[in-house]
């Protein structure tokens, strides 16, 4: 059933790929990066071969996560513009959450809510590396006020990235037959008309 | 435990109690500018004690040498030419860890048993514990701490915590030859600066005092300076030192909160499964598309 060839393609192997190395490095970089925000974490240096190795480790991977989340950017930020509905579907993401989705207005490839995190997630990674390679004291050296700030909105921008992701993998987890959008990149029609009216009508040609 | 016979009031990264049974006094270094001629004799004895040895550098037209601290070169003397009242005077500062009680240092350190504070107010990197992130370097409100190229970890003046240990005064306060440097209990250390105070004031320095700075809850290195209303005079010495309010920020509340916070969400999104339910794709739909296939 997998491979029903009535599946819309959602994902090609490329935008998959891509997806995949930015959430790898997401998921090294919230466990190292915790690893320093309070000792409660501490023990979290021990999955990167140490306290220092996760030190070392943590910007390269930050490097790497910035190049491959702006390839990411790149390929869906057309798809993720706002629009009318999306803001008429944002102000009653409350029914959403509640469950009872049908009611919802249309919605193409994206509804309001995952543009609204798409470009929320954007914001975090911009401050992220911004303030952390200022951070990086390894290699750069910044005025000290700087470096005091940079700080502070690299933990205060992680945190809140940590909840969006913690909030973007719920909802695919939540919306069944979403995942394997990312594993095999298609989904069911059923699953399409359900979610993503528009994105069902404009794929397929019918109403 | 870093030195047995010193008590840990204060432990990096660490939530928990720091061994301390002992009563101890706090001791402090008595920095008198007024008396300190320039000679770096603490400088060569600091090199000595700790045995390190920083690369030779070049002369860059000013007496300073090396022109700043470094991972080897633990204290400095810095010499300032100010216009005063009409006269050129040389003030001349010897430049290192203040041993602050309040230190920002500590206090950003991500790393357990980095840096500790023993009982007597000395200040020490343990450097085995050290990771080599640099945050020490932006918490300390006096530019102290630096990372050695060579093993990645930050080093300062430990204030000779291993001589303070065994009864000994400081390498420097021992080298230097005017009596500009003074060790004992911080009290004592007090009354003397006292005296010398008043001879100062005795001699036409008004403005001589103590330089105690209250905003790092004081400091285990003092200075007796002749101008103590302006402390900026002697390269850059700050007026009013605290920990920087973003370093207060990004190291206070706001971290057990935001882990609450991250804690909610996960939660919540548990909570929300639990209670809602998945939302899967309606079976009604399920089949008229089904049938609409087969037609
Ligand atoms: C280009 C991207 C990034 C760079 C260059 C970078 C760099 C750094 C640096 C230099 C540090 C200090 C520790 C060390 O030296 O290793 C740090 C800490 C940290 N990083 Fe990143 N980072 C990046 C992305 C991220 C991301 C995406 C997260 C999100 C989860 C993150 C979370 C953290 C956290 C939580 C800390 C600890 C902050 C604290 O001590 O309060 N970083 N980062
Ligand atoms: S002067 Fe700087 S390095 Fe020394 S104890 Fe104070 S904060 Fe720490
Ligand atoms: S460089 Fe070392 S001593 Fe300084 S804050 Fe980092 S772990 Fe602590």
């Amino acid at each position: 059933m997998i491979r029903d060839p009535k599946d819309l393609v959602r994902y090609t192997p490329a935008e998959r790929a891509n997806h995949w190395v930015v959430g790898i490095c997401f998921i090294l970089l919230a466990l190292s990066g915790l690893a320093f925000f309070h000792p409660a974490y501490w023990p979290l240096t021990q999955l990167f071969g140490g306290p220092v190795w996760a030190r070392i480790l943590h910007p390269f991977i930050g490097v790497l996560m910035a190049v491959s989340f702006l390839a990411l950017f790149l390929r869906f930020k057309d798809l993720n513009r706002i629009t009318e509905v999306d803001k008429k579907w944002l102000r009653r993401i409350g029914e959403m959450v509640e469950g009872n989705d049908h009611d919802m207005p249309e919605q193409g490839k994206y509804n309001g809510g995952q543009k609204l995190l798409f470009w929320l997630l954007a914001i975090c990674m911009l401050l992220l590396t911004l303030s952390g390679i200022v951070m990086w004291r390894a290699y750069f050296e910044f005025p000290i006020l700087l470096v005091r700030l940079a700080v502070v909105i690299h933990a205060a921008t992680a945190a809140v990235m940590i909840g969006l992701i913690f909030v973007h993998v719920y909802a695919a987890i939540w919306v069944k037959g979403t995942i394997r959008a990312m594993w095999y990149g298609t989904v069911t029609r059923a699953w399409a008309k359900q979610h993503h009216r528009a994105w069902y009508r404009e794929m397929t040609g019918k109403s | 435990m870093a030195l047995q016979s010193l008590d840990i009031t204060r432990r990096s990264a660490t939530t928990t109690p720091a061994p301390a049974l002992r009563q101890t006094t706090e001791v402090a270094k008595l920095i008198d500018v007024s008396a300190c001629i320039g000679c770096k004799a603490c400088q060569v004895a600091c090199m000595e004690w700790n045995d390190i040895r920083d690369e030779v550098g070049n002369c860059v037209g000013v007496y300073d040498n090396p022109v700043d601290l470094s991972a080897k070169s633990w204290t400095v003397m810095r010499f300032a030419e100010v216009e005063e009242g009409g006269r050129l005077q040389w003030l001349i500062r010897k430049d290192g860890c203040m041993h602050c009680a309040d230190p920002g240092c500590l206090k950003a350190c991500p790393s357990p048993g980095a840096i500790i504070q023993y009982a007597n107010g000395i200040v020490d990197f343990q450097q085995e514990n050290c990771i080599g992130c640099g945050y020490c370097i932006t918490g300390c409100p006096f530019n102290i701490p630096r990372i050695a190229k060579e093993d990645g970890k930050a080093y300062k003046c430990t204030l000779c915590s291993d001589r303070v240990a065994v009864g000994q005064a400081p390498a420097c306060v021992k080298s230097c030859p005017t009596g500009a440097l003074q060790f004992g209990s911080k009290e004592q250390m007090k009354d003397y600066a006292d005296k010398r105070i008043k001879d100062l004031k005795m001699r036409g320095f008004e403005k001589a005092g103590l330089y105690d700075p209250p905003g790092v809850g004081g400091t285990h290195v003092m200075y007796v300076l002749h101008h103590a209303d302006r402390p900026e005079l002697y390269s850059g010495l700050p007026p009013d030192p605290s920990i920087s309010p973003l370093v207060s920020l990004w190291k206070g509340f706001a971290k057990p909160l935001a882990t609450v916070a991250m804690a909610a969400v996960a939660l919540g999104s548990l909570f929300h499964y639990v209670i809602k339910g998945p939302n899967e794709v309606s079976k009604k739909l399920e089949d008229e598309l089904e049938k609409e296939e087969s037609t």
